[in-house]
């Protein structure tokens, strides 16, 4: 499978602290990546690097054999990467349609000239309900983001990402906080999306999830790739497991 | 009409004109700025400049319109590295910085001001007409923005830049757009209140300036076009008429402020929206209580 995405030995560095020590891996065009590993393992920092949040202090991230290290967030966006945040960040004053459309209209947005000399939003709109359609929150598009429960509120950020077509979904721990059948609905809605051709990379503790929908990981601890390859070894991979519950439990 | 009255009219429209081309800046795309003043008296001493040396009310206007928006542009910039608080006392500082500056410049009057501004030429009547015009061609192009796709992305940025970056909107080119066209637009209140006026002094555009125009724009609501319009007319004329209200004005506007900030924040465009159910509420207590 061609590659869509490679990171170079990225480096992240917050003052004295390491968060990033030289993890490289490659993603696939149509896979759906596991990004998995214990709190604290950079997870978070390698998406928010890739999307472009955080600069790393050394390394390359390649989009499409192009370095897009130096890009802006809002650059590598526009070119194919949108983000869902681990902790829901939906634009409070707008509608849950609005907020849906807003990001649907990207190629408007994409300049203040072309944005200024345009004002008609029905397509977007309607681009906007069909994606609230797919992702299950329909009932809630003219409600505000501060009525919707949390799992609403994780579709949303699903839904938006989605809107900005993108070539690569970069999902931050979308099943946190819901229950169990909401977080089975939203990850078989993961497996569908990718199987319609998205590329995704999934951060998820909940390894049952995990190893039900992504058929390879990338492992993550203490800022370094500990171990890559199909999810079922991986989860049973000593190593892996040491990362999770410690080494002395694993020798007990 | 007599002359007491267009006057009113004239400095009724310089008041909505600033307070519509702030509420761009802070009220569409929620960059706080205290130093407005500031490019409103950039826009009033370029215009007189130039209509000293026998330019047209016209060409004066546009060309202080354009010199506020490079001005606007700079502090735009500054806009880029700071954010929320921090930028409101960057903001602040640029206001104190104009004052000090203009206070210091004798080509620009100094602490005795600019005089002998000459005449529009145009009348009393004549320009009357143009603040209307002025303030309504203004209303309408905030309304339109509203409307657009930047109006939308500017909501954006001001409800959450990070967020609106990860959608591929080019937040600090948004910002900069405000500021290039909200500054504008206060360079040509500024060059519409020096031929008002006449004689500028800096004093005209000082840290309470700036705080006036900012309750026009929270007490009416902050990105509503007729709700700020609304707010700056009122605050215009109240101490107009109200003699006291002309004596507290600064201690009325601050008191203003917060209550706005404290008890409806959206202001009052957001007090009429809802209105209707408040009402019902009231009522539906007078009857349970009846």
């Amino acid at each position: 499978m061609e590659s869509v995405l490679t990171l170079e030995s990225i480096v992240v560095q917050f003052g004295g602290i390491t968060a990033l020590a030289g993890v490289d891996f490659t993603l696939k065009q149509g896979e759906l990546l596991g990004l998995i590993g214990p709190n604290g393992a950079g997870k978070t920092t390698l998406l928010r690097t890739i999307i472009g949040v955080v600069r790393p202090t050394q390394g390359r991230v390649i989009l499409q054999e192009r370095d897009v290290t130096h890009l802006g967030v809002d650059e590598r966006a526009r070119k194919g990467i949108a983000l869902t945040h681990q902790i829901v960040r939906p634009f409070r004053s707008m509608t849950v349609l609005e907020n849906v459309a807003l990001a649907a209209g990207h190629h408007k947005t994409g300049s203040v000239f072309r944005a200024f000399a345009s004002s008609s939003r029905r397509s977007e709109s309607s681009r906007a309900r069909d994606l609230l359609e797919l992702t299950g929150i329909a009932a809630y598009a003219n409600a505000h983001p501060s009525a919707l429960p949390l799992g609403a509120l994780k579709r949303l950020e699903v839904a938006r990402a989605l809107a900005t077509d993108p070539r690569i979904l970069l999902l931050d721990e979308p099943l946190a906080g819901l229950n169990h059948i909401e977080a089975q609905r939203l990850a078989d809605t993961f497996r569908d999306l990718n199987a319609s051709g998205i590329t995704m990379v999934l951060i998820e503790h909940n390894l049952g999830q995990v190893a039900r929908v992504c058929p390879r990981v990338v492992v993550i601890d203490n800022g370094k790739k500990i171990g890559e390859g199909a999810t079922r070894e991986m989860l049973v991979d000593p190593n892996v497991v040491a990362a999770y519950i410690g080494k002395e439990a694993v020798r007990a | 009409m007599g002359t007491y009255e267009l006057s009113l009219i004239a400095i009724v429209s310089i008041n909505v004109l600033l307070a519509l081309s702030l509420n761009i800046i802070t009220g569409l795309c929620g960059q706080v700025s205290l130093g407005h003043a500031a490019f409103f008296g950039t826009g009033a001493y370029v215009a007189a400049l130039l209509a000293g040396s026998g330019a047209s009310i016209f060409v004066s206007m546009t060309a202080a319109g354009v010199a506020t928006s490079l001005l606007g542009l700079l502090v735009g910039l500054a806009s880029l590295r700071v954010r929320a608080d921090f930028l409101a006392i960057t903001t602040m500082g640029v206001g104190f910085v104009f004052v000090g500056f203009v206070r210091k410049q004798n080509w620009l009057g100094a602490e005795m001001g600019l005089s002998n501004i000459p005449d529009h030429g145009l009348g009393e009547w004549g320009f009357v007409v143009l603040c209307v015009t002025l303030v309504c061609l203004v209303a309408l192009l905030t309304a339109y923005i509203k409307r657009s796709w930047l109006g939308f992305a500017f909501v954006a940025v001001a409800d959450d830049e990070d967020t609106s970056r990860t959608i591929g909107i080019n937040a600090a080119a948004y910002k900069l757009a405000a500021f290039i066209i909200g500054t504008f637009l206060a360079g040509v209140a500024g060059a519409t209140y020096a031929y008002f006026t006449r004689f500028l002094v800096p004093g005209a555009f000082g840290f309470g300036v700036s705080i006036s125009i900012l309750a026009m724009v929270i007490l009416g609501g902050l990105g509503s076009v007729w709700g700020v319009m609304f707010a700056a007319i009122a605050l215009t004329l109240l101490p107009e008429f109200i003699r006291v209200i002309n004596d507290y004005k600064i201690f009325i506007y601050g008191l203003l402020l917060l209550l706005v900030m404290r008890f409806v924040p959206g202001g009052l465009a957001d007090l009429v929206k809802r209105w209707p159910p408040l009402w019902a509420r009231v009522r539906g207590r007078r009857w349970k209580a009846s």
